[in-house]
Parts: structure tokens; sequence; C-alpha cells
């Protein structure tokens, strides 16, 4: 009989650090900050017990380098962060993404913009995820709302990480970083990890690292004798700059294509009562617990209310949307920020009346603030 | 108790109620298997300023806003905290005060428990710092939401093993004074 499986009261940076170690994880380079600190400090103790490094940057700067690095050597890596820290990152993400680089960042959001409220939640870097650095830029984001979910989809981030050679982005928020609720450790082998696919290239100096074979070419670690280059200019399958503009477009078209073509595969959606919901109710992270709460009771008064949450922001979830909007008279979203995700929601929805509630004061979306527009819809 | 059993303790920073919250959570889902969600909200400063944690108790399922709607039971071990924090506890709940703290008392439909657990801690056993320890003694005991078993396990799983004997002492004064509270 197995033995039984570890079961501890966790904060969500907890759960983070223990899914990030879970996946495989071997290199976290970072710079701490606020509501996101306890990852790093974490993973600083764990990392080394099991041969693998934590190294604290210079800046966030510096992190996001070093963790695109211990990536190339072959690692599985990490880094966490919050909204001025992300803001820093951005433009060796965007590097990340065009030399298809795999890495998973945590962004422990909080209020915003600049330092803004560190100690509070927000939701306000959804559109900074997707489009915070320059250029057309493939983004996954997974967004969990629960801490044993913190877990799972920070397993599920660098399994996408790494089978999709892309940085993969784990929003949640300071309410659910730093809250604690049971998590049950998984063993070895209960969920899915995914390994960096390995190159069949039988002569080390024929590896090619953008080898257009595939869709998404096996990355060979540094430091094992293959050569290759690797730079943020547009390039060939050596990785080499190229001037040629069938190539630009074909490599600017394929890092886009490899997510939009497996969109499917990437979305991940839970859905509540939305077979028959006529006021339907989006919402991610520590919004969607309270817009369970309220679908809940309307539910009780006889509304046809439902809860679509996305654990998949980015690449949007539209078709899932689209289906359990299909009864919908309205669709609800709320959200810690000004009026972001529900831009998509109405993008996806045309015709259909899609109300935003929003919040920034530093305090969580009461389940009461939801019922009252839920009620004004039924 | 029905799907949200919740308590908020507040007090000032460094009086240990996020500690506290930690310890009914873990009381609650780790040694009476039930469901707990801790949380907790803070400023920037780790001393001084208004603190409070927050635990919610489900007897199954699963918990999902994790924050006090309608408090069963409140702690505020300085007036600071009382008078912010006292808004949320429902028709029937419980406030205890620390009563050299408290001393301007919130009314409402709500059963005030007052006991001085700052100059009990100070007093019979020496230390301030078991202040949280005691009123997690009195709060089990005049809740009856943990056992006393889960709940001294979870302290004692929680605090130094050089302290155990003075944590032990702390837990069952909570329980023994609520006792007498109740009585009265």
């Amino acid at each position: 009989m197995a033995a039984e499986r570890v079961k501890k009261l966790m904060q969500g940076n907890e759960a983070c650090a223990e899914g990030a170690l879970y996946a495989g994880c071997e290199f976290y380079a970072g710079y701490p900050i606020t509501p996101s600190t306890e990852i790093g400090e974490i993973l600083s103790y764990k990392l080394p017990l099991i041969g693998g490094k934590f190294i604290q940057m210079e800046d966030e700067i510096g992190g996001m380098a070093a963790t695109i690095g211990g990536s190339l050597a072959g690692k599985k890596s990490l880094t966490a962060t919050s909204g001025p820290g992300l803001s820093l990152k951005q433009e060796c993400i965007g590097f990340a993404a065009m030399a298809e680089v795999p890495c998973v960042i945590i962004n422990v959001m909080r209020g915003g913009p600049s330092t803004g409220y560190p100690t509070g939640p927000s939701q306000s870097d959804i559109m900074a995820t997707k489009w915070g650095t320059h250029g057309d830029t493939p983004v996954i984001a997974v967004t969990p709302s629960y801490v044993p979910e913190i877990f799972t989809e920070t397993v599920r981030a660098f399994n996408l990480a790494e089978k999709y050679r892309t940085p993969v982005f784990v929003l949640f928020d300071e309410i659910i970083g730093h809250m604690r609720e049971v998590v049950t450790i998984p063993h070895p082998g209960e969920l899915e990890v995914i390994d960096r696919a390995k190159t069949d290239v039988e002569n080390k100096e024929d590896y090619l690292p953008y080898d257009n074979r595939f869709e998404i070419p096996p990355l060979a670690p540094f430091g094992e004798g293959y050569r290759y280059h690797v730079t943020g200019l547009n390039h060939d399958e050596d990785g080499f700059p190229t001037n040629d503009s069938k190539k630009i477009d074909a490599g600017n078209r394929k890092i886009l294509a490899k997510i939009e073509n497996n969109k499917e595969d990437i979305w991940s959606c839970e859905e509540v009562d939305t077979e028959d919901a006529e006021v339907l109710v989006f919402a991610f992270g520590s919004s969607a617990r309270s817009a369970s709460f309220a679908v809940r009771e309307a539910r009780k008064q006889g509304i046809k209310a439902g809860l679509l949450r996305p654990l998949t922001i980015w690449p949007f979830p539209d078709e899932p949307l689209r289906k359990a909007a299909s009864k919908a008279k309205v669709v609800i979203v709320p959200e810690l920020n000004l009026g972001q995700t529900v831009l998509e929601v109405e993008r996806t929805l045309p015709g259909v009346k899609v109300e935003g509630l929003h919040r920034v004061d530093g305090e969580p979306i009461t389940p009461a603030e939801i019922l009252e527009v839920i009620d004004k819809y039924k | 108790m029905g799907d949200r059993y919740e308590l908020r303790f507040s007090g000032s920073g460094g009086q240990g109620m996020i500690l506290a919250g930690i310890v009914m959570a873990e009381a609650a889902a780790i040694y009476d298997n039930k469901v707990a969600v801790q949380s907790q909200s803070y400023g920037p400063e780790s001393r001084g300023g208004a603190s409070k944690a927050e635990v919610i108790i489900s007897d199954s399922g699963t918990i999902d806003y994790p924050k006090a709607t309608a408090i069963d039971c409140m702690l505020a071990l300085t007036q600071e905290a009382c008078t912010k924090y006292h808004g949320d506890i429902k028709k029937d709940g419980i406030l205890l005060i620390d009563s050299d703290e408290v001393k301007d008392i919130p009314e409402g439909d709500f059963k005030v428990y007052s006991f001085p657990i700052i100059e009990t801690a100070r007093g019979e056993l020496g230390k301030i710092i078991v202040s949280n320890i005691i009123s997690l003694g009195l709060i089990a005991e005049l809740t009856g939401i943990v056992s006393h078993g889960a709940m001294e396990k979870a302290v004692l799983a929680r605090v130094p093993v050089a302290f155990t004997e003075l944590n032990k002492k702390a837990l069952q004064i909570g329980f023994d004074k609520a006792r007498e509270l109740k009585g009265n």
C-alpha cells in the first residue's frame, strides 16, 4: 500500500513552491517582492536540498535573465514576482518568447500602477501579461483560485512551458497567495509531469535549435556539446539572425501558431450551472471564489445563474465562453481592476449584454456585490 | 454548525493574531478533519497597527469565499481592533474581548465575553506572548467549534518544543476560564 500523502495547511505561495518542486523545477532566479516573496524564500531553502540552485539576482531584470539562462542549460526554471517586477521583466519575457525558451513566471498580483499597494490584492496585470512586452508575442497564463489549485496549476504551467517551449505565467493575487488551505501533496506520478523533448540528432554539430521539421523543435541543453546561437533577433533554423523576409514572416507566425493551434490543449475551465444559465458570471482567481458564493445564493433564489471559471486566461478561452453563454442574457465580469478581462468578454460575445464589476481599493469583491448585480437581471 | 462557521482574531500587529488563525485552521482541518480556510489582512508594518486573521470552518465541501461575511465569533485584544472590526458579527454571535484593553464595548445583538487575557498571560504565566494561546483555549471552549484535543495538538505542533509546557498551561487556562465565563 502506498504511503499516506502529506496533508498540510499551506499558504498559497508555499503551495506554489511545492508545485514547482513536484514539476521538477531545479532552478530559481529572482528578486524578492511582496506579496510573492515566500515563493523564493521557500525555494532558497528547498532547492539546494535536492541539488537545485537558487540565486537572488541584483534586480528583477537579472532574475528573469538568469531564469532564461537556467532553462537553456536544461533545467526547468522559475521566477516569481509582482506587478512592478513584471514591468521590469518584460524585455526578457519577450526574449524568452522569441527565442522559445521554456520558463515559468509566477505573478502574485498586487495593486498598481507602479508600486501601488504591496499588501493588497489585485487582478490588474491581465493585459500587461498579454501585451506588456512589444511585438506579437505568444502568451500562456493560468489563473488558479484555490490554494490546492495553485499547486496543480504550477505543475501544469511547467508542463505547458516545456511542451510548447514558451514562457508561461501563473497569475494569482495577494489573497490566495497569503491565505492558507489544506493541500494534499500527490505522490510522484499521480500528476502528469512533462519533461523537455530530447533531440534525436546524432551528430551534435548538426543540431538546429529552430529545426523547421517540427512545430515545436526539441531544445538541447547548453553544456552538453550542442552548439547553437540564441538571439532576440529574427533568426534562422540555426539561431543566427536572418534578414530573409520569408523567414522573418514564417518565424513570427510560427511562435504564435504553436499556441493558437493548440488552444484546446491549453484551455482549462470550470463550469458551474452553465447549461441553462441566463445570468453567467465569468470570473477567475480570488474573484471567482466570491462569484461561486454569489451564484449559489442566486440559484437558491431561483435565478438561473451560472459560473464560468477560466483556469487559462491566455490564450483567451473564447470558445468555452461562447458555449457557456449560449443561453445567457447577460454576462457579469467581476475583476479587481477597472476593466480588462471584460474587454475580451465583449469581443467574444458581440450582441450579448456584458457588465463589468470592478474594485481597486485593495479589498476583494464580495459575494454580496456580485449578487446585487445578478439580482438586476432576474 | 452549517456550511460556514466564521472566526475573526483581531488585535495589534505582533500579538500573534495570524498565528492564532493558523492554529485554529490547523486544529479544524488537520486534526478534526473539517475544512478550513485562513486569511489575514495587515499593513506594511509587522508591529503595531490593527491586525486581523480570519478562519472559515465547514464540516465538508469546498469553502469558496475565504473572508468573513457574518462572524460567529470574534476576538479583540485591543480597543482599536474591536472598534474597527466588530461590525460583521452576526446576530447571536460571540465577541470575546480583553477586559483591560477594551473599555468601549460595542453594542449589538451578540454575546460579549470579557476576560483579562493579556494580564493573565503576564501574571499567571509571566509571558504576554501566550495571550493568543489563552485566547485559543477560550474560543475553543466558548464555541465548541474544535475539540480540545485537536486544539492542543495544533498548538503544540506550532510552538518550539522548549515552550510546550508553557503553551499547554496557557491553553488549559483558556479552557477553564471559558467554562467559568459560560457559567456566569
